[in-house]
């Protein structure tokens, strides 16, 4: 499995990561050794088989619908970088 | 002070119990201990002991706890920059049990950033050393559980286990680790890696001492946590002393070839007792188990790359300074504050379900999980466990296997095919073994893997073997 530096620079976009000129180059050779590890997972005859959604089987896990107080704002903000106006604050989208 | 060190903690719970020993005693021995741990296990030690009720089934024995468990008010950064000084507002829920059974937190252990990792080097506090050997890793992803635990700065531990992450480093460090069935312990809490893997579970210095433990995680639904279960009635505190009608089944797809020939010499030498105490030990098949790692790293790289996505810099942890938009700051939040293996997952899995490759690798992996559980199911017709070696190594040198994403893979070899199928699956201590090249002997790990629910029959038979064994760690210890 070849992984080019194109298509590691198009997942990083996806996955919202910066990497570095190294990193980008690390990144192609790792990612191809483990994809050919994975690619192993292609030589199985898997026709007809029911992909496992949950390993334990499990309906309708519901609980009571019962009013709590929610966090209060004050504690939700404590462990943010920036806090303006009671709300995170974040540079803007346009700048 | 040493008569303190030699109680296990269901001893020292049971001294705390007849009134012979002081609670706040026990947590200030154990304090000091972990304030002078030279292993890097701890990133967080308790100033005081806190309130907690020496009257419970845990009889207020302290307990160290994975950094990733959100505690109220305590440093919880799952061993990443990126939640640099991250101080949740709630406690996890198996946390609040356990301190509600008289464990009170005595401290938050190191790990593997994320839970990513089998040697506890992906960590922003730095490594985890080996009691045994400082030169050489304690395993991972909860490597700082096990050197605590190992190393009796703690009387016993929790972490979490999504690929081997408990069993490993219990093996590597020599002690006994237990990832339950999954949903028998809530996750609510538990920073997540790979959501339908992930479970908690006890790390403890003997198989008692994991049973008293595990006994107090499971129990009722936490209707906080949409995946956990009622736990089928109690766990049961193990007395069995042979193995007599118990069958054993050795899959040679994980007990051959890959695996260090000390361990294997450890592991087969394991099995004659088993025999000798009545068991049952015949071959059996896993036909799909040598595609389980290819699939393990499909699916969890998959779910973490969703997971990680809420880490961007808004409401928690680290931001990187000076960017000037939105994107930008997202994208350097998660370049600085990302470790290089969290990263790589992150782009793997990424990779695997973006458009074109969805049914090739993701889609692929979920049958792939379905025929190993199968192929456990049929196993369980014929054998009560499924046993191998639980890690292909015994400890190794540190940086060891850094440069080869791999090659570190290859570690949880023995340990996936059981998360896959969501079986619980423990490790205890058996022996030692050289390392490869020589060198001083290191703990070799025995895998009991087991049908859903059935942890109070495999404690149980891993107390028959722990007391004719007598696997002595007391020397790591001192």
């Amino acid at each position: 499995m070849s992984i080019d530096r194109e298509t590691v620079l198009h997942v990083a976009r996806l996955a919202r990561l910066a990497l570095s000129e190294e990193e980008v180059d690390a990144m192609t050779g790792e990612l191809a050794g483990v994809l050919d590890h994975i690619a192993t997972i292609g030589e199985l005859d898997l026709e007809g088989v029911a992909p496992t959604t949950h390993v334990v089987a499990v309906e309708n896990a519901l609980r009571a619908d019962e009013p709590a107080p929610s966090l209060p704002v004050a504690r939700a903000l404590e462990s943010a970088p920036d806090v303006a106006e009671g709300g995170f604050a974040v540079p803007s989208p346009q700048a | 002070m040493s008569g303190l060190l030699e109680l296990s903690a269901s001893q020292a719970a049971a001294s705390i119990a007849r009134g012979e020993l002081d609670a706040a005693e026990l947590f200030d021995f154990y304090r000091e201990r972990a304030a002078r741990d030279e292993t890097n296990a701890f990133t967080w030690v308790a100033g005081a002991a806190p309130e907690t009720r020496s009257d419970g089934p845990l009889a207020g024995v302290p307990l160290a706890v994975k950094d990733l468990f959100a505690t109220e008010g305590v440093p919880s950064q799952a061993g990443s920059r990126i939640l640099e000084g991250y101080c949740p507002p709630y406690t996890a829920t198996v946390v609040e049990r356990l301190a509600a059974a008289g464990a009170p937190l005595l401290g938050k252990t190191n790990q593997d950033e994320f839970a990513m990792g089998s040697s506890n080097e992906n960590s922003a506090f730095g490594p985890v050393l080996n009691p045994w050997d400082h030169r050489r890793v304690p395993g991972g992803s909860s490597g700082g559980s096990a050197a605590a635990v190992a190393g009796g700065l703690a009387p016993w531990a929790i972490g979490t286990d999504t690929g081997g992450s408990i069993r490993q480093p219990a093996a590597l460090c020599g002690i006994v680790g237990c990832k339950p069935t999954y949903g028998a312990v809530s996750r609510y809490g538990m920073i997540a890696f790979a959501s339908s893997l992930d479970q908690a579970g006890p790390l403890a210095r003997d198989v008692s001492d994991a049973a008293l433990l595990l006994s107090a995680m499971v129990g009722a639904r936490d209707p906080r946590d949409s995946t956990s279960l009622d736990y089928p009635g109690a766990i049961a505190l193990p007395t069995r002393v042979d193995l007599k009608g118990v069958r054993l089944g050795v899959p040679a797809e994980l007990s051959g070839e890959g695996i260090e020939p000390g361990v294997l010499g450890v592991f087969e030498a394991t099995l004659e007792l088993a025999r000798r105490l009545g068991a049952s030990v015949e071959p059996c098949t896993l036909p799909h188990a040598g595609h389980a790692l290819a699939a393990y790293y499909v699916l969890a790289p998959a779910e973490c790359s969703s997971n990680l996505a809420r880490f961007d810099g808004v409401r928690y942890g680290y931001r990187a300074p000076g960017a000037s938009d939105l994107l930008s700051m997202y994208t350097r939040t998660r370049h600085d504050g990302f470790g290089a293996e969290v990263k790589r997952r992150i782009m793997l899995g990424t990779y695997a379900l973006s458009s074109g490759y969805y049914d090739a690798y993701y889609g692929r992996a979920q049958r792939v999980r379905t025929k190993i559980a199968e192929d456990f199911a049929a196993a369980f017709e014929r054998f009560d466990f499924v046993v191998t070696p639980t890690s292909p190594a015994v400890a190794f040198e540190l940086g060891a296997k850094l440069a080869d994403p791999l090659a570190m893979y290859l570690n949880d070899f023995c340990t996936v095919p059981a998360s896959l199928a969501g079986i619980p699956a423990m490790s205890i201590p058996v022996g030692l073994a050289e390392p490869p090249g020589g060198g001083t002997p290191l703990p070799v790990g025995f895998q009991l893997i087991g049908p859903a629910f059935s942890e109070s029959d495999m404690l149980g038979a891993a107390f028959a073997l722990e007391q004719a064994l007598g696997f002595d760690g007391s020397a790591v210890r001192s």
